[in-house]
């Protein structure tokens, strides 16, 4: 096996650099003269300044805006102000900069753990205060329940539509103005098929606060 | 089920379907002898490195020479990552200053991307500087695939040749798949990546002021170029956390389908190469029908599991119906674009390439959804497996198959006109035994240890459980997905799971060398009356059962005591 070192030694330096060095800084250039916003994290901007990434999910919990998913990311992935501290995957860091802070995550709950279901119920009876729905009925699912990423920046078509009467409620706006919008910030599938509908609420706060500035 | 799932579903079928004779016939001439296409290009590249690496490229090894070549490369990949995340503090490029990471993790980690399991137990956007990701984890991305492919161009050869002392030249292997097939797949992957809004630049964090007036950190990074070449490698170590449940690095269904296409690709058309390297499609044929079979029945069942939801959250007041609306189903742990359909392609199809790449939550699927990726690992990453490795897995089997056939009519296997004797079926059986040697005895010995039940288990019950048979199911698998609620950063289960992996990787890889070996010496015998087919439908059914009896029977006991117990119990 000595014989083999050297070459082996030798390889691992061409390697390093080919794919390394030239391969992402190629892929970099290309995307920088390309794609640039998308590249540096397809950012949204009012007034010139970033307000968060088109791409994901913010918390929101005035009323007049619609609300993403519920998150186990950290608070500072999410921009919330406080975690959960008493969530596992979610302890409050000792050192403020502690960078755990920024992990996108999911609560990694089973589907038997006595947390989660204590959590959903939870949630349930939030929603259906917020959105004034009588005690019997059922809320949408991903209302209720944590994303893969913590970072979901979309909530189901069934989930807007509900909140939609409350955020027009709330801005004295007509419930079929607000769901015209809904409509138009609905993403997807690609091309049809591929994935799921789902809608962008960042982009749609931002919308209903041009059309209504409150 | 939902509509877009068998729309989805019928698509990714065409798509390999397409691909796997055009890419297949491409790189059988890549690991032949004969003219390849793009050899004015490639050949000069590789000459130069031929010489920079003092390699005489005509000089071919036999097998205990280039397993050593092998062993010898991934011990410099291991040293060499593990020397990085130690220096990460020194060395360029770490614009989050992130510390220097421990012993344990970095042990773990530099064993996790040498071996193409890429199991993560750090968060990555908080661990790793993007020198660590982009130098070292993308490089062991490129090179740990190209050395399972050249294993298994070295079994092949070792199938088709007659009377060789003599199975090819590793170097050589090695440099091929690298530059003329990789490179450029991962190339063409990584700007339709950057297209679709993929992160991709060398900043660390960007901080905004939310729109109700928070601070919202968000990571960039080297993040596409990674993506690519852990897709198209079946390695699955993703920048972020969530790996590819993060919509920077999958954010739209596109990109979805994307890499599910990607870690499909090279595993399927190299059943085409192996045909044609051996001169009768038909087994090529045989081999694919076989991975088919497997990964429809794990990508189906998944997603039909986690469509139908979990009834503990309807009894809580949820959802689930699926509505032209809402996916509907079992959403925890699952992003809107993402639903329970997409989860299913992906658990099936992560676990049956040895990728582990995820686009949702393991931990929190149904316990019958959870089943699925885990015994889907269980099989043996054959449905269809990693890139290369997965093909030796299944001619593994295939080689156990015609034994079983032998021993039922009394007479001395065959398979490729290699008579499979004593010495043969040995080293199969030891390389049938490594794997669950590697799951059941690490997770037997951490399921009773006081640091795995107090710090590692997250989930109370029998989940508890299948997170820890999960994680060394995938360690020994090389397949690097996980029950992700399970606490891995712990010194125990750092340094057990980093042991499963190199069980998992190089007590497969020594034995497939030396039946290649073995076989390369032997003589062709021309079929006979007596001769088993092993190009018909009749032999994939074969090969099937066993694998399917193999893996049961290792298996079934553990299956029952976590997943199984909990769906009862639910």
């Amino acid at each position: 096996m000595r014989r083999q070192l050297l070459p082996a030694l030798l390889m691992m330096v061409i390697f390093t650099v080919l794919a390394g060095f030239v391969f992402p800084l190629v892929i970099t250039g290309v995307a920088q003269l390309g794609f640039r916003d998308k590249a540096d994290g397809s950012l949204v901007t009012v007034h010139g300044r970033a307000v968060g990434s088109k791409l994901i999910g913010q918390t929101f919990t005035e009323p007049k805006y619609f609300q993403g998913r519920p998150s186990a990311a950290g608070p500072a992935a999410t921009g919330s102000d406080a975690p959960d501290p008493n969530h596992p995957a979610n302890p409050v860091p000792n050192d403020p900069k502690d960078l755990t802070q920024v992990n996108s995550s999911g609560s990694n709950l089973g589907p038997t753990n006595p947390d989660l279901i204590h959590q959903v119920k939870a949630r349930v009876v939030q929603y259906r205060r917020d959105n004034r729905l009588s005690a019997g009925v059922a809320v949408p699912v991903d209302a209720v329940t944590s994303s893969a990423s913590g970072l979901d920046p979309h909530i189901s078509v069934a989930n807007a539509r509900i909140q939609a009467r409350r955020v027009a409620r709330v801005r004295r706006l007509t419930a079929a103005k607000v769901q015209d919008l809904v409509d138009q910030f609905t993403n997807g599938p690609t091309l049809g098929v591929l994935g799921q509908p789902g809608v962008n609420v960042l982009e749609l706060n931002l919308a209903l606060d041009r059309l209504a500035p409150s | 089920m939902s509509v877009s799932f068998w729309i989805q579903l019928g698509l990714l079928v065409a798509a390999v379907g397409v691909t796997t004779p055009l890419l297949g016939g491409y790189m059988a001439k890549v690991y032949g002898n004969a003219e390849a296409p793009g050899d004015r290009v490639f050949l000069p590249v590789e000459r130069l490195i031929y010489r920079i690496c003092r390699v005489d490229p005509e000089r071919e090894q036999r097998w205990t020479v280039y397993a050593f070549s092998v062993l010898a490369f991934s011990l410099v990949g291991i040293l060499v990552l593990y020397a990085m995340q130690r220096l990460q503090t020194v060395l360029p490029m770490n614009p989050t200053a992130v510390p220097k990471v421990g012993e344990a993790l970095s042990w773990n980690t530099a064993v996790s991307f040498v071996t193409n399991t890429n199991w993560q137990s750090y968060a990555g956007e908080s661990t790793l500087s993007n020198f660590t990701q982009m130098t070292g984890l993308t490089v062991q991305n490129f090179v740990s695939a190209a050395s399972g492919m050249a294993v298994m161009a070295a079994l092949i050869r070792g199938l088709s040749r007659r009377r060789s002392r003599t199975i090819g030249n590793f170097w050589v292997d090695l440099v091929r798949s690298t530059l003329r097939i990789l490179l450029p797949l991962m190339f063409v992957a990584g700007i339709v990546y950057v297209s679709q809004g993929v992160v991709q630049n060398f900043e660390g964090f960007t901080t905004v002021k939310t729109v109700e007036g928070r601070s919202q950190v968000i990571r960039q990074g080297p993040t596409a170029s990674q993506e690519a070449a852990k897709m198209v490698g079946t390695n699955g170590g993703g920048f972020n956390n969530v790996n590819a449940a993060n919509p920077l690095q999958n954010p739209t269904g596109f990109t979805d389908f994307f890499g599910l296409y990607l870690i499909l690709m090279i595993p399927f058309a190299l059943t085409f190469t192996y045909g044609k390297m051996v001169g009768d499609g038909r087994q090529g044929w045989v081999v694919f029908s076989v991975m088919l079979s497997f990964w429809l029945i794990a990508v189906i069942a998944a997603a039909a599991f986690e469509t139908g939801g979990n009834p503990n959250l309807t009894r809580a007041g949820a959802n689930q119906a699926v509505t032209s609306s809402q996916s509907g189903g079992n959403m925890e742990g699952k992003d809107i674009r993402n639903g329970p359909a997409e989860c299913g392609l992906w658990a099936g199809s992560t676990t049956g390439t040895s990728n582990g790449a995820t686009n949702c939550q393991h931990d929190s699927m149904t316990p019958l959804g959870g089943l699925v990726p885990m015994a889907h690992m269980k099989l043996g990453e054959v449905s269809p497996g990693g890139v290369g490795v997965g093909l030796n897995g299944l001619l593994i089997l295939a080689l156990l198959s015609v034994f079983i056939a032998g021993l039922m009519v009394g007479r001395t296997p065959e398979y490729m006109g290699k008579k499979i004797q004593a010495s043969e079926v040995k080293l199969v059986v030891l390389y049938i035994l490594a794997m669950p040697f590697a799951v059941l005895v690490g997770a037997g010995i951490a399921i009773v240890l006081p640091t795995v039940l107090n710090q590692s288990i997250l989930n109370p019950g029998p989940h508890g459980l299948s997170e820890v048979l999960y994680a060394f199911a995938s360690a020994g698998n090389n397949n690097g997905s996980a029950f992700a609620g399970i606490t891995a950063n712990t010194q125990f289960m750092n340094i057990a799971l980093g042991v499963s992996m190199l069980i998992g990787r190089f007590f497969l890889i020594i034995p497939t060398l030396g039946i290649a070996g073995a076989l390369a010496r032997k003589d062709k015998v021309p079929p006979s009356a007596g001769t088993f087919p092993t190009g018909t439908p009749l032999f994939a059914g074969l090969v099937f059962g066993v694998t399917v009896i193999v893996a049961g029977l290792t298996f079934f006991p553990a299956l029952a005591l976590g997943p199984i117990v909990e769906h009862l119990s639910i």
